[in-house]
């Protein structure tokens, strides 16, 4: 399982490097997304897998997974969230102000 | 702490200044007088100790630990140069009041002088070299304030520029040369440094250090081959020149070299580096001023070359030589401040500096020309005068230093050279300007200058008769208290008279008369053969080069790392990341698979990492068809929230999902903006590179996290998961380590989340973009925006998950759930009223405002954590207890639920805002196009 997941990880990075050396603007927001998924997931399992043993204290419970990195992802996600968002919008400005959506404002895409 | 307000009075009194300047011109020089003579007044009282043989150190903590300390030192040689600076201030202070014009400024000249002077004053009574440092840096500063005072003039911007250039480089060493000086000592109070004299001299560190402070002195000094910023520094307004260049900015030099006396001379390195510069400067400067046209430019070289002549002197490193170098410093400051000021009124009064067309002045301003005239008698070193008794110690020293020498009669020889070719100058400047037939072509008939013009001259004149004439009953206290505070040690058996018999000092004295007599009358033809050879070489070439050379460098390595591409920049960092990552495991030789045994595989997970490795290179292979790019990145979404499922993390499932769908119904919104298509790769290549990088990241990162996960190891969840139920209240840990023990952290969350939202309703304020009739197909849009089932459904939904919403909210402290994924789950409910039932709609039924809950979100969450202040506690502790309620039953209520209502609120305010910004930008063509 855990070569699957460090492989689920890996292709999920590649995937996202190849989208956010793209030279338009919607290729590397999506990069930004897949890359955003391979951090969180890689911040995830550091603490490492485990399966049904959510960290909700019961009396039931067999045991508990590690709660921090699960905390720091959460509000990792969210954050992704509002980063993407942004990203979007300034990419949607600079179509607007510059007339193009290369990442560098070029008026022809013309790659340097 | 007297001394400390001695040295904030000019600071603080620079603003007094500039503000009084308002009332009326003369007004702010009557202010620069009074913070003068205030700052004088804190000091007074104090300066009979030093007489009394004491040192008085007055010292501040502020951060000990490092040895920073706030802490001021008066001693004999301090005392010599706080008189200065604030005696000489006095009178150029009275100067400038009549040297300036009605066009100038007199406020920001006189605010800029008290900023200068204070950092003087901040040198020269510092105890602790860092902070000597700054004062230091801040005259630097200051003097470029000064000095590019006419800013309209562009010598006077370079030659600030220039000044500040090299000082500034100096400084940048001298910092480096203290801190070596710190380390070695363990302190940076001089009273350690110099108690610690002989460790620093044996230490191996010496020589480094050395040469460090000494580049900082040469800078400021104007020292060989640093000397060429000086002449450039004469854009300045005189007054300025005056004090600078007689007893202030050059000074800091010389004076640091008297401070660092006890502690770092007497050494091989320091005699040759130090007299070596000083005999260079002395001789070069002498030189040059013989043969400069400008009366400020003579001034200017003849300035360099006396500060040769005492860094010379301290380079001799006997006791008797530093006694004379500070008795040169006193004596120096006092006929070349009286010079400038006369080259000042010369200038003002005949509209020119030019020694060509200045001749017999002494028709026209008898009066200073007779100042003048004993001053630069003073500066040649005549006798009767002050400069004549210094040059004199200079003159004995040289020759009795020359017999310990190989070849030492070079040095006599080379001193007394320079002692004629300063009384040539001399001659000339008298000769030249007040003699020597008729004005040329002057732009104004010069006459005497207004009466309190010339006070400050005739002071300082009558201070070089006084002291030339009868050294023992005046300036010898002075003299011997100073000399003990920069020897740091028992006096020398020394004589201040004017007559010591016949020996090689006076035989020295004679021929630099004679000779700079024969020299003056040789002038022409020297002349001719100066401008012919070396007057060309201009040092400012070189200087220049090296600028232009550095400038070209920076330029070129910045286009090297950045020529404005985005795609370049991503690459370097992922290339640089690559290397970093790789190498170490290259070098370090453990192996990539752990000892920790691993989870067994099962079908569903296979097929579920299936679907999410299919998707994504769906995503990748598809990107230039943006809409089933979409589509397909969801499905990647949607697997990772599985595999947050999978894997114990019922909250980040829930999160992950509803993220999910805020984002891809952001990016619908946006992409309706964006080309449906994206264009072709240009060039093929750099697809395969990134290809290639891409590889080689996802191999990186796989490789990293298959080590981690087959390696056990050590976690604090322990703490959390014990303290969560009796500490926090709440059973669901994630929850509790958000609103709790990382409370913190999420606020700051929460507000990068809020700014966010502000940035794009920043951004999208006045954004105007060209939406499509049709999409990328031709097609048009279908007619009917919102389907009647769709609009009925959802509409029925929209209570079903405001409640979901409150359920998780509620449950969140305990149960998988809280104000994060509340938060979007409220924000998709909403937001599918809107793209069901259009804006308009939605608007009429419910406000379209969501800056109130975000500023609701973030002020219960704060005040939430300020709350705990009421009781005592640090910021953010939480407090909890049982509660029982009917129906609902028996639960916990703990404080940080509130915390998680704004939490809530602000994820609800921000996502809704965002969204709706862009949904805005959809309805406002539509609804042109209808009133069209």
């Amino acid at each position: 399982m855990e070569a699957l997941i460090a492989l689920v990880i890996g292709v999920l990075t590649a995937g996202g490097v190849f989208l956010a050396l793209r030279g338009q603007t919607f290729p590397v927001v999506l990069g930004l997304t897949l890359l955003s998924y391979a951090v969180n997931l890689f911040l995830f399992v550091m603490g490492r897998l485990a399966i049904g043993v959510p960290p909700v204290i019961s009396a039931a419970a067999e045991g508990y997974t590690d709660p921090l990195p699960q905390a720091l992802v959460l509000t990792a996600i969210v954050i992704s969230f509002g980063m993407t968002a942004f990203v979007i919008v300034l990419a949607l400005k600079a179509r607007a102000e510059l007339g193009n959506d290369h990442v560098d404002g070029l008026a022809h895409e013309e790659d340097r | 702490m007297t001394l400390f307000f001695a040295v904030l009075t000019p600071f603080v009194g620079a603003a007094l200044v500039a503000l009084v300047s308002r009332l009326g011109r003369a007004h702010s020089a009557w202010a620069a007088g009074a913070v003068t003579l205030a700052a004088l007044a804190w000091l007074l009282p104090l300066f009979p100790l030093p007489f009394e043989g004491l040192t008085l150190v007055q010292q501040q903590d502020w951060m000990p630990a490092l040895g920073l300390n706030l802490a001021f030192r008066l001693d004999g040689l301090a005392l010599l140069f706080a008189g200065l600076i604030l005696g000489i201030g006095l009178l150029i202070v009275l100067y400038a009041r009549y040297y300036l014009s009605e066009r100038d400024s007199m406020g920001r000249f006189y605010a800029y002088l008290m900023l200068f002077m204070g950092s003087m004053l901040g040198i020269v009574l510092s105890e602790n070299l860092i902070q000597l440092l700054i004062f230091w840096e801040l005259t630097s500063l200051s003097s470029f304030l000064l000095i590019s005072y006419w800013q309209h003039r562009e010598e006077a911007r370079q030659g600030a520029r220039m000044a500040l250039a090299v000082t500034g480089l100096g400084g940048f060493a001298m910092l480096g040369g203290f801190l070596l000086l710190g380390h070695i000592v363990g302190s940076y109070e001089l009273s350690d440094v110099f108690a610690s004299a002989d460790h620093i001299r044996a230490h191996p560190l010496y020589v480094p250090t050395l040469a460090l402070i000494l580049l900082g002195v040469f800078t400021k000094s104007a020292q060989f081959p640093f000397h060429f910023w000086l002449p450039h520094a004469m854009a300045a307004p005189t007054p300025v020149s005056a004090y600078l260049h007689s007893a202030t900015m050059v000074k800091a030099g010389v004076f640091l070299l008297a401070r660092l006396y006890p502690a770092l001379s007497g050494t091989p390195e320091w005699f040759w580096l130090v007299s070596g510069a000083g005999l260079a400067t002395l001789l070069l400067g002498a030189y040059t001023a013989l043969f400069k046209h400008d009366l400020k430019g003579l001034l200017a070289y003849s300035t360099i070359s006396h500060l040769g002549l005492i860094t010379l002197l301290f380079g001799l490193s006997t006791p008797l030589a530093a006694v004379a170098g500070v008795f040169h410093i006193i004596n120096h400051a006092t006929f070349k401040a009286s010079l400038f000021m006369a080259a000042g009124i010369i200038d003002h009064e005949a509209g020119t500096r030019d020694m060509r067309r200045l001749h017999g002045l002494w028709r026209f301003m008898p009066y200073t020309a007779t100042l003048a005239m004993v001053a630069a008698a003073a500066m040649a070193g005549v006798p009767l005068l002050n400069g004549f008794l210094s040059k004199e110690m200079f003159f004995a020293e040289a020759a009795l230093i020359s017999e310990s020498l190989v070849g030492g009669w070079l040095l006599p020889a080379l001193v007394t050279l320079a002692g004629a070719l300063a009384v040539a100058y001399s001659l000339r400047f008298i000769h030249d300007v007040f003699f020597n037939g008729e004005p040329v072509d002057l732009p104004k008939t010069p006459h005497e200058p207004p009466r309190w013009m010339k006070v400050p001259v005739e002071i300082l004149v009558v201070l070089c008769l006084v002291v030339g004439v009868a050294p023992a009953f005046t300036v010898a206290p002075l003299l011997a208290v100073a000399a003990a505070g920069t020897l740091q040690a028992p006096l020398p058996e020394y004589h201040l008279a004017l007559w010591h018999g016949f020996n090689p000092a006076l035989v020295m004295s004679l021929v630099a008369l004679a000779g700079g007599a024969l020299i003056y009358l040789a002038r022409r033809p020297l002349t001719d053969w100066h401008e012919r050879g070396l007057g060309r070489v201009d040092a400012r070439v070189v200087y220049n080069a090296l600028l232009q050379g550095t400038f070209a460098l920076a330029r070129g390595v910045t286009r090297l790392l950045d020529n404005g591409s985005l795609q370049r920049q991503v690459f370097f960092m992922l290339a640089a990341a690559l290397v970093l990552g790789v190498a170490p495991w290259l070098a370090g030789g453990t192996p990539l698979t752990g000892d920790r045994d691993g989870l067994p595989l099962d079908a569903v997970s296979l097929t579920a990492a299936g679907a999410l490795i299919a998707a994504t290179f769906a995503t990748v292979r598809w990107h230039r068809q943006r809409f089933v790019a979409l589509v397909t990145i969801g499905v990647v979404g949607l697997v990772v929230s599985l595999i947050f499922v999978k894997f114990s993390a019922p909250d980040l499932a829930l999160t992950q999902l509803s993220v999910e769908i805020v984002t891809i119904v952001l990016l619908l919104l946006a992409l309706y903006f964006l080309p449906q298509h994206g264009a072709p790769e240009r060039k093929p290549a750099r697809a395969w590179r990134d290809g290639a990088i891409a590889l080689a990241a996802g191999g990186g990162t796989a490789a990293l996290a298959w080590a981690v996960l087959t390696r056990p190891y050590d976690t604090i969840a322990g703490y959390f998961l014990e303290n969560s139920v009796p500490g926090g209240g709440g059973s669901n840990v994630v929850n509790v380590i958000l609103v709790d023990f990382r409370g913190y952290d999420t606020l700051g969350e929460i507000t990068v989340l809020a700014l966010a939202g502000l940035g794009i309703l920043a951004m999208i304020d006045g954004l105007r973009l060209a939406a499509p009739s049709r999409d990328d197909g031709g097609r048009s849009w279908d007619p009917d925006a919102h389907p009647a089932i769709m609009a009925t459904l959802t509409r029925l939904l929209l209570p079903l998950a405001l409640m979901v919403a409150v359920f998780i909210l509620l449950r969140g402290h305990n149960q998988p759930g809280g104000g994060f994924i509340a938060g979007l789950i409220t924000a998709v409910a909403l937001i599918v009223q809107y793209l069901a039932n259009g804006a308009e709609w939605t608007h009429q039924r419910m406000p379209s405002d969501s800056h109130p809950l975000i500023a609701w979100g973030l002020g219960i969450a704060a005040l939430t954590g300020a709350a705990s202040w009421l009781f005592g506690y640090p910021y953010l502790t939480s407090a909890h207890g049982h509660q029982h309620w009917p129906v609902v039953g028996d639960f916990e209520l703990a404080s940080a639920m509130a915390f998680d209502l704004g939490v809530f609120l602000v994820v609800v305010g921000a996502t809704l805002m965002i969204l709706l910004q862009l949904g805005g930008l959809h309805s406002m063509p539509r609804i042109k196009k209808e009133k069209s």
